[in-house]
């Protein structure tokens, strides 16, 4: 299988602090990927870094094409939902318009994307005109996740799904990410400070610390590496 | 204003400068550059209250107005000596700009724009109401002559001695709290800084410079003050003044005033839109590329060359 | 317009829980709906100077909406927003003479004043939004007078005359002599600020507006090209400027460079009273300036016309010390 993204030498920074400092990584079209670290390693950096939101350096490749200098909206445009640390939820909108922003770059109806979003996310159907900052934090993530999902992207970028989110709620969160992945073929990359949870959803991943990549592997693979269990899964 | 030796150097040129001009330029230019004099006054006072305490006033004009009107009025009806009605319009202005500074305490930015914006707007108006006493739309005649020469030395003195209160205050406890209010309203209040007693101190002070800037106006006009020189417009060109000098800068304040005090008289005469209209057209074009190409002022541009000829 | 401008609105998911100080407001609004009402009653001249404070006050109420629109989508306050109206309304008035009728020269102008709106945007503000906040007030400013410049140049600062598209006639309704012209401003503006109210509430562009409004970065994410957005708003603002213009026009009788500059000082206030991100404040805080104006320069001897301005000021001020979020605003969270 071909990767559908990939990132070769990537340098990122917010003015002159520089965060990522060439990183590498590949993401195969139809896998769940983790990206693992502790605060401050640049996880979030590369994810916005995907999405054109911070000065970079470096290839990034989607489905083979680079992504020159594309600005968010262009990368979301090529089939990529990135759905942000806090959510990037308009809370001031009903939980319908957000659900059709997800859409913004489709034509025409949307409606058996729409369809299909209940299916995963039922509960979201009766709540179509609830304003959405009034849903609970845990409502948002998953809001976040069916809108990240109407977009019918290519690529879904998740960061740090879990935080502030309890333990229940995230473990149905990756259920839903597991499910979207086998049932409709997304390839998903992941953000996340639980590495339990995270290599369990992945089939491979990453640790970034200090902006470079130190380690690699299928999850199986890192489950097995000692200085990651006793990091990040503590054992 | 930072370190000693740079300043005082400046100082000493700009002096020097002023004190030759009157003998090389003509009588006109001598009133022109006497009216840079007067927008210096201004723009440094809005410069203390924009540049060190980040409000935004659009109404200083009728500070101007409210100052020039004084010294009008108490020629016309006591004869007073100019010195003193000067001295009573920075006093009247302090007043009426700390009052106005203490509803000002409750808006932040765009709204306290706007509410200054209605002020100058508004100001105006007021002598078209009260006529017998203000001199209606006919404005009030005051008939007090002076020369050019008179003027220039008057303006320039006044910028001086203004200029160093300025510094005074700026370089004091008094400015130290009003750079600590602009840069954060929280940590300013968490360090101890009274905010309320400092903002509106700020407005106060700003409102005085601008009552000076306001009589000399009137005399600079012989006396004569009318509702039309007052209009929103000058307001507009105090405003431009103190963005086009930028932060903090003897030079950039003298670039900002001489910009709002030179460009339009001398655009009068431009060839195809004509005299009566090519100062607007000029002006404002003038005005909008200013601000596109040097968003933070004169003051930023000489802080950018300053930290090229550096590295 | 969006689904939660106002606080009942936001609070609308379980309970009922009303917000009391929205409560407070829309009490306000009834009592006075129900005193202008007496009044009309009660009194023909009552009833000829609030129909003329509507009016006149949808008239504001436009302009209003337009700064809303241009504050919303990109936090600046447009100062040359009435200069850019009475430069649209010379337009018309060009095309008139040009030989197009009233309602052809209409809506050519409202084209013109679109993409007006937008070439500004992107060549003048675009550049400097990021940078700074006064500067890009410094750009409106220099607009302001630029504009004033060019249609004193081009066509002079006289008094030109144009044709009512509403002719002189009125209606008589009980005694109340209530011209076709008012009822024709009230009209159009009503029906402009509706077809921007249905586009921004239901089309995706609309929405699409209100998100790069709201939350440009996450607006980017999702696909929505931020900057666009906003250049439409400029030209939409622009567009409500040209009708509050062109409807401003006859109900001063004649055309001249000073048209729309009393006029912007009403829109602010009405725009503050309404709450600055509040479109739908923005007009009813229209209507009320006008028809607060009107009346008190019609019944009160002490206060003239020359006064209004002073006046507005006033109430402005008043508006902000006791609930700057206007009307229908959201609280801010208050700084120290």
């Amino acid at each position: 299988m071909t990767a559908l993204l990939e990132l070769q030498d990537v340098e990122a920074r917010y003015g002159p602090v520089h965060v990522l400092h060439g990183i590498s990584l590949a993401v195969e079209e139809g896998s769940v990927v983790a990206v693992l670290g502790p605060n401050g390693a640049g996880k979030t950096t590369t994810l916005r870094a995907i999405s054109g939101m911070v000065r970079r350096s470096g290839t990034i490749r989607l489905g083979g094409r680079p992504l020159k200098r594309l600005g968010p909206d262009g990368v979301a445009r090529l089939g990529v939902a990135h759905v942000p640390e806090g959510r990037g939820t308009f809370s001031e909108l009903s939980v319908w318009e957000n659900l059709r922003l997800g859409a913004y770059t489709r034509r025409g109806s949307i409606q058996p994307e729409l369809e299909r979003v209940f299916t995963y996310f039922p509960w979201l159907s009766d709540r179509r005109r609830q304003q959405a900052g009034t849903l609970s934090g845990g409502e948002q993530q998953m809001l976040a996740l069916a809108r990240a999902f109407v977009h019918r992207p290519r690529l879904l970028l998740l960061d740090e799904p879990s935080l502030g989110l309890a333990p229940v709620l995230v473990a149905e969160l990756f259920r839903i990410v597991r499910e979207l992945n086998e049932e409709e073929g997304l390839t998903v990359l992941v953000v996340e400070q639980n590495a339990h949870l995270a290599l369990q959803a992945a089939e491979a991943g990453y640790v970034l610390e200090a902006g470079h990549v130190v380690l690699s592997g299928s999850s199986d693979e890192l489950r097995a590496d000692d200085s990651v269990r006793r990091t990040y899964l503590g054992y | 204003m930072r370190s000693q030796i740079p300043a005082l150097a400046s100082l000493l040129v700009v002096a020097a400068v002023l004190c030759l001009l009157p003998f090389i330029l003509s009588e006109y230019n001598i009133y022109l550059v006497a009216q840079v004099g007067i927008f210096f006054i201004a723009v440094l006072g809005l410069n203390i209250l924009t540049g060190y305490t980040g409000q935004i006033s659009i109404g200083h004009g009728a500070f101007m107005a409210i100052g020039g009107y004084t010294t009008a009025v108490m020629s016309r009806d006591h004869h007073t000596n100019l010195v003193v009605t000067m001295l009573m319009a920075f006093a009247i202005c302090f007043v009426v700009g700390l009052l106005v500074g203490l509803p000002a305490l409750r808006l932040s930015g765009v709204y306290l724009a706007l509410v200054t914006f209605a002020l100058a707007v508004s100001i105006p108006q007021i002598p078209l109401q009260y006529s017998t006493f203000l001199g209606g739309s006919g404005g009030v005649v005051s008939s007090r002559s002076v020369s050019n020469l008179w003027i220039y030395t008057a303006t320039w003195a006044c910028s001086a001695i203004l200029f160093v209160l300025a510094w005074l205050i700026l370089r004091g406890r008094l400015g130290r709290a009003f750079r600590a209010v602009r840069d954060s309203e929280i940590a300013a209040v968490a360090s101890g800084v009274e905010l309320p007693i400092y903002k509106t101190l700020a407005f106060g002070i700003s409102a005085a410079y601008a009552g000076v800037a306001g009589s000399l106006f009137v005399l600079a006009a012989n006396g004569f003050a009318q509702p039309s020189e007052f209009d929103v417009f000058l307001s507009l060109q105090l405003l431009v003044g103190a963005a086009v000098a930028g932060l903090g800068s003897l030079w950039g304040i003298l670039a900002g005033a001489a910009f709002v005090g030179l460009l339009p008289q001398v655009s009068t005469s431009v060839p195809v839109i004509g005299a009566q209209h090519g100062r607007d057209v000029v002006f404002g074009a003038a005005v909008i590329l200013v601000m596109l190409l040097l968003p933070d002022g004169f003051a930023g541009l000489l802080a950018r060359i300053r930290r090229l000829a550096r590295a | 317009m969006s689904a939660g401008t106002s606080a009942v609105g936001g609070l609308r998911a379980r309970g009922w829980s009303i917000d009391p100080s929205a409560a407070t407001v829309v009490l306000l609004l009834v009592g006075a709906a129900i005193f202008l009402l007496v009044g009309c009653l009660r009194s023909t001249t009552f009833a000829q100077l609030t129909v003329q404070g509507v009016a006149l006050g949808s008239v504001y109420g436009s302009l209003a909406l337009a700064l809303v629109l241009v504050y919303r989508a990109t936090h600046v306050i447009n100062f040359a927003q009435g200069e850019l109206a009475m430069f649209t309304t010379y337009i018309a008035y060009e095309l008139m003479l040009h030989g197009l009728s009233y309602w052809e020269a209409f809506a050519a102008t409202l084209a013109i004043a679109f993409a007006l709106g937008t070439v500004l945007q992107v060549t003048l503000i675009r550049p400097v939004q990021h940078r700074s906040v006064i500067a890009t007030v410094i750009v409106t400013v220099g607009l302001f007078i630029l504009i004033d410049g060019i249609v004193n140049w081009i066509w002079g600062g006289d008094y030109k005359s144009m044709p009512s598209p509403f002719g002189l006639g009125a209606y008589n309704v009980g005694g109340v002599v209530i011209s076709h012209l008012y009822v024709g401003m009230v009209v159009v503006v009503l029906s402009s600020v509706l077809l921007v109210w249905a586009l921004f509430r239901f089309t995706k562009l609309g929405l699409g507006m209100r998100a790069a409004a709201m939350r440009p970065a996450a607006a980017a994410l999702v696909g929505v090209r931020v900057d666009s957005m906003l250049a439409i708003g400029w030209g939409l603002a622009a567009v409500l400027g040209a009708v509050a213009g062109l409807m401003a026009e006859p109900s001063q009788i004649f055309l001249s460079p000073t048209l729309m500059q009393p006029i912007l000082v009403y829109a602010f206030a009405a725009a503050v009273l309404g709450g600055l991100e509040s479109p739908a404040g923005a007009v009813v805080g229209g209507v009320l300036i006008g028809v607060t104006l009107t009346l008190i320069v019609g019944y009160v001897p002490q206060i003239s016309s020359e006064l209004q301005l002073p006046f507005a000021f006033a109430v402005l001020l008043v508006i902000l010390l006791l609930k700057p979020s206007g009307l229908f605003g959201r609280r801010e969270v208050r700084r120290v």
